[in-house]
């Protein structure tokens, strides 16, 4: 068992964790973050996604001692006060869900997207989602979502991916980054 | 004849028809959500699955001792230990008196007949504890040759089950002549070869896997009196009925439970050895258990999808009118014969004929039982293979003619003055009009200019061909009127079941019998009934999923929520409001016929005295001034049976660049229009269209589960069974038009599987459209480069070189060219190896 300090969703959590959990077994069944899922064993379908520092992360991809001293955020953590984040409200308002399993993955994923790059063309943002996999959309209307979060963020001043409250901006991006 | 309207008439206030966003989004976005894998209980245990590595095999010893000594495990449980308490895994649809249906028990105890079997069950403190200790069970098995060809196992050489005699399950067969529907197919064909046209032709609808993206999972509480088992499941009312039926517990004893489940698409319809398992395990240890899947299990053991061939034969006659029909298929039920199993391309045996006016139609369809993962619905079920194959010879028989496929199609369907129409297999259409929809296909695609851009093309020669496929195809949905299912020997009646609960403080509870998984039915729901009783739309809270709350129905599969759960809601609503109305009249001192009932109020006519629908359900809660002989209530239920089925259809067009020196190929643009009959929600419809049709393209272009010799699924994992990704997929066009279904009220029709069966042929036949002039008229699916590369090298554009399957992978270099780096040594193994690389 090994003493891991992690941040997540704002709130600080010390932990005895075996080597080797996976983060998002920790996250669920340490700490109860059930809004994050697993949907397979071979780290390609992205429903873990999680931010590690403000950087996309499939959580699955990740050992729980590798998030030692690091910020996690989680879909529970978007929200901030009550209030959506626009890539939230974009993913409701275009219908960019049916099941929902692969949603809160989406959702991490566009708000990673979104950081990098705030004005992606429909090309950017088919090859910066293609980690993770939806069975119910066909895709059609998570990519409209993402055109609405993108002019939201550019019409409100404000980046609409920059969801994650303990994001820095020198994020570490050494593990697990997202395929 | 059937009135189709282009758009539904725009009525602000109603609710139905307006592209509300869905109820159920709050909870999915923010991840408070209870998938069944969330569940924690106290003192839950965990499961893990030693299953079996050998498509066939005996069992001939199990030894538990190490892992029932390792960390944290409870037990360790054998098919033996458990064999007569654990139930059995049920066909509900034996689809003749004579089916051969080998017993398919949860746990095996002494036989195996495909790989992935459950041999023996670990319980631990915790999920790996129990899949640690799962690598420590030794089991010893007895191999046995296994049957992995479908056209092999017809022949009985090799058994995958020896102690049946035969791997053929059932023969099911549908002549027009004999049932008096329609003409001798065979003469039809002997006219045809004498002076008209005979297509033959024989496709392959390769294995699918359904993929849902939430793993199965279920997790069981036998604590107390009742047992309560929760399950990732679409049918908690038939596996509620199965668990009682084959597991000896009182139905009443039972309560199942489906919360937030992550899509289904067929795979989730089937009772599975892994509930059945965990709940004789459960109750075995009298303590909650939890067994959640891998997606390598998933892929390995959840049921598969497809994989038929089947061998078509169209009559025509010199002038484009097709004169007979007729399938020979064989179907692979793999290892056992799932709930619907054989039901499943007996399903598709009214939709050979389409839309079209076939005078003869013979449908043969011969089961099989082979040593691999079971067959049961995906998507579609029976119609995608139905229409994938008339469209597909449409197409054929259109390039035969020298012809354009939609005229030749026109010349074949039915006019929308025709309907209703009873069709050659006996199927009565309702509505429908595919004129008006293939008209408005064809200008959203441009058919027009693409063709042009296509001859331009072929003319320079342009390296990247582009080619035109159509598809125009009908489906049944809303399974299904009682009646027919008894006469199939279907082992449930086709009804739904719904009730409306009037809570004294204005609110409404929808229970419904259907089970969404991602469909939206909370939503689509409360549109209808803020309809039908004039309350707000927020106002309605819809209830299922749970034996206990909605504890009458028939779950969620084959487009049947809406055209017959979606009845059920609005005939429980119209008995409320009939209810109502003798409370209205009483307390407005009227009579009953001078009130009317507009927007949610009864209203004495030619007056302002009226009560609103709340104000009732509040005054019946109070039950102070009550009609004479009335209870206190004016809640209801309606238990529905559909009169028929119901026809949607559409026509979708799709455009394919194929790369001609490579095989690649790139989808240009898709355009869909479909009649769904009336639409309640625009935005719910518009995403199952979408996704549907990305499941059928991937049938098309990516997806297949492919086995090795030895009955391997090698396609095991989300690396090799290839989900289309937002980068493979493109945005689509797809727009409606509306005939509203004349069977129930609403006019709907079921939307839920159309793109899935619309789009393959579209694809395959926009493939096989661009390469027709290199000699290709078919491309095996999924259409891979390299499938497509050879077939165009098989075709004729060089000629001498084997078609698909006849040769091995093309050489990597050509020899002697100077990239050619192979050893200096002439040595030829080496230099066949190099060559093969
Ligand atoms: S669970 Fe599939 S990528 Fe993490
Ligand atoms: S919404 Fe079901 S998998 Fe994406």
């Amino acid at each position: 068992m090994t003493r891991i300090t992690v941040t997540v969703d704002g709130t600080k959590y010390s932990d005895e964790v075996e080597p080797r959990k996976l983060l998002v077994s920790y996250l669920r069944e340490d700490l109860g973050k059930t809004g994050t899922v697993i949907g397979c064993d071979t780290s390609n379908c992205g429903a873990c996604t999680v931010h590690l520092d403000g950087t996309s992360v499939k959580s699955c991809n990740v050992l729980a001692v590798q998030a030692d001293g690091h910020e996690v955020t989680t879909i529970e953590g978007l929200a901030q006060n009550g209030e959506l984040h626009p890539v939230q409200t974009a993913f409701h308002e275009c219908h960019a869900l049916q099941c929902g399993y692969c949603t809160p993955g989406m959702i991490m994923q566009t708000c990673d997207l979104l950081k990098n790059n705030p004005d992606p063309s429909e090309q950017e943002i088919r090859e910066g989602l293609e980690g993770n996999l939806c069975r119910c959309t066909g895709y059609h209307n998570i990519v409209k979502a993402v055109q609405q979060a993108a002019r939201q963020g550019h019409e409100s001043g404000t980046a609409a991916a920059d969801g994650s409250p303990a994001e820095t901006a020198d994020a570490e991006q050494s593990v697990g980054a997202t395929a | 004849m059937t009135i189709t309207e282009d758009r539904p008439a725009s009525n602000d206030a109603a609710e139905v028809g307006k592209a509300r966003t869905r109820k159920e989004d709050q909870r999915l976005i923010t991840g408070r959500t209870k998938w069944t894998d969330n569940i924690v209980l106290p003192g839950m245990l965990h499961l893990a699955m030693v299953r079996s590595p050998y498509a066939h095999a005996n069992i001939t010893n199990i030894d538990t001792s190490e892992a029932k000594t390792a960390s944290g495990v409870i037990t360790v449980v054998t098919g033996e230990d458990i064999k007569d308490v654990q139930g059995v895994n049920a066909n509900a649809w034996p689809i003749t008196p004579d089916q051969v249906t080998p017993t398919h028990l949860p746990v095996c105890i002494d036989h195996v007949a495909c790989a992935g079997e459950i041999v023996a069950v670990v319980v631990a403190r915790t999920p790996a504890e129990a899949r640690d200790a799962a690598e420590l069970v030794d089991v010893d098995y007895d191999v046995l040759p296994a049957v992995l060809d479908l056209k092999e196992a017809v022949n009985d050489t090799v058994l995958a089950h020896p102690d049946l005699g035969t791997n053929k399950s059932a023969f099911w067969k549908l002549d027009s002549a004999e049932q008096g529907s329609g003409g001798n197919v065979d003469e039809a064909i002997a006219k045809a070869r004498v002076d008209g046209i005979v297509i033959e032709r024989e496709f392959r609808q390769q294995r699918l896997i359904p993929a849902f993206m939430e793993p199965r999972s279920v997790v069981v509480d036998p604590t107390g009196d009742q047992m309560v088992v929760w399950s990732a499941t679409q049918v908690p009312h038939i596996l509620r009925f199965l668990i009682a039926a084959t597991m000896g517990i009182p139905e009443s004893k039972v309560r199942v439970i489906a919360p937030d489940v992550g899509g289904g698409f067929g795979g989730k319809l089937q009772t599975t050895p892994e509930e059945f398992a965990t709940i004789a395990v459960s109750r075995r240890l009298g303590k909650p258990c939890k067994y959640t899947e891998t997606r390598s299990e998933s892929l390995l053991s959840g049921h598969h999808g497809r994989d038929q061939w089947q061998k078509i034969t169209l009559a025509a006659e010199n002038d484009g009118t097709v004169t007979g029909l007729k399938v020979d298929l064989i179907a692979n039920m793999g290892a056992y014969v799932a709930v619907v199993g054989g039901g499943v391309p007996v399903l598709g045996a009214w939709m050979y004929n389409s839309i079209y006016k076939f005078p003869a139609y013979q449908f043969n369809c011969q089961t099989v039982l082979t040593n691999m993962t079971w067959v049961d619905a995906y998507r579609g079920a029976g119609r995608p293979e139905a229409t994938f194959a008339i469209e597909r010879m449409m197409d054929e028989f259109a390039a035969v003619l020298g012809r354009d496929p939609l005229e030749v199609r026109e010349q074949n369907w039915i006019r929308h003055e025709e309907f209703p129409f009873t069709t050659v297999a006996g199927m009565t259409y309702d509505s429908g009009n595919y004129e008006a929809a293939t008209e408005k296909a064809k200008k959203l695609f441009g058919y027009d200019e693409l063709r042009a851009e296509q001859k331009q093309r072929r003319e320079s020669g342009d390296p990247v061909q582009l080619g035109i496929g159509v598809s125009t195809f009908t489906e049944m949905c809303g399974l299904a009127p009682s009646r027919i299912l008894g006469q199939l020997n279907y082992g449930a009646g086709g009804w739904e079941h719904a009730s409306i609960r009037m809570l004294a403080t204005g609110k409404v509870e929808v229970l419904t019998g259907s089970s969404a998984h991602g469909q939206g039915h909370e939503t689509a729901w409360s549109q209808i009934v803020a309809d039908r009783l004039g309350v707000a739309f927020e106002d309605v809270e819809v209830l299922h999923g749970d034996t206990q709350i909605a504890h009458r129905g028939m779950d969620t599969y084959g487009s049947r929520s809406l055209v017959v759960g979606g009845e059920a809601v609005v005939r429980a609503a119209d008995k409320v409001i009939a209810k109502a109305k003798v409370f209205a009249a009483h307390l407005l001192e009227a009579s009953e016929d001078d009130l009317e009932f507009t927007a949610g109020r009864f209203q004495v006519k030619g007056t302002d005295k009226g009560l609103a629908i709340g104000e009732v359900a509040l005054a019946a809660f109070a039950g102070h001034n009550l009609p004479d002989g009335a209870e206190p209530n004016i809640d209801a239920d309606a238990t529905y049976d559909p009169v028929d089925f119901s026809f949607p259809h559409g026509t979708h067009l799709c455009a394919m660049e194929v790369d001609t020196e490579t095989g690649a190929t790139t989808m240009r643009k898709y355009a869909c229009v479909d009649d769904v009959g009336t639409i309640v929600n625009p935005l719910i419809v518009e995403g199952q269209i979408h996704g549907g049709l990305v499941q059928g393209i991937a049938q098309a272009l990516w997806e297949g589960a492919e086995y090795d010799e030895n009955g391997t699924l090698v396609t095991g994992s989300f690396v090799d069974y290839t989900l289309p990704t937002s980068a493979d997929t493109i945005s689509f066009i797809s727009e409606h038009t509306v005939s509203p279904s004349t069977t129930n009220t609403l006019g709907t029709k079921g939307v839920g599987e159309a793109g899935t069966i619309a789009s393959t042929p579209a694809v395959v036949n926009a493939i096989v459209d661009a390469l027709r002039q290199f000699g290709v008229d078919d491309v095996l699916m999924p259409c891979t480069p390299e499938r497509v590369w050879k077939a165009i090298q098989a075709g004729g554009a060089k000629p001498g070189v084997p078609a698909e399957g006849e040769r091995e992978a093309a050489p990597h270099f050509d020899e002697g060219a100077p990239n050619d780096d192979r050893p200096a040594t002439p040595d030829t193994t080496a230099t066949t190896q190099g060559g093969a690389q």
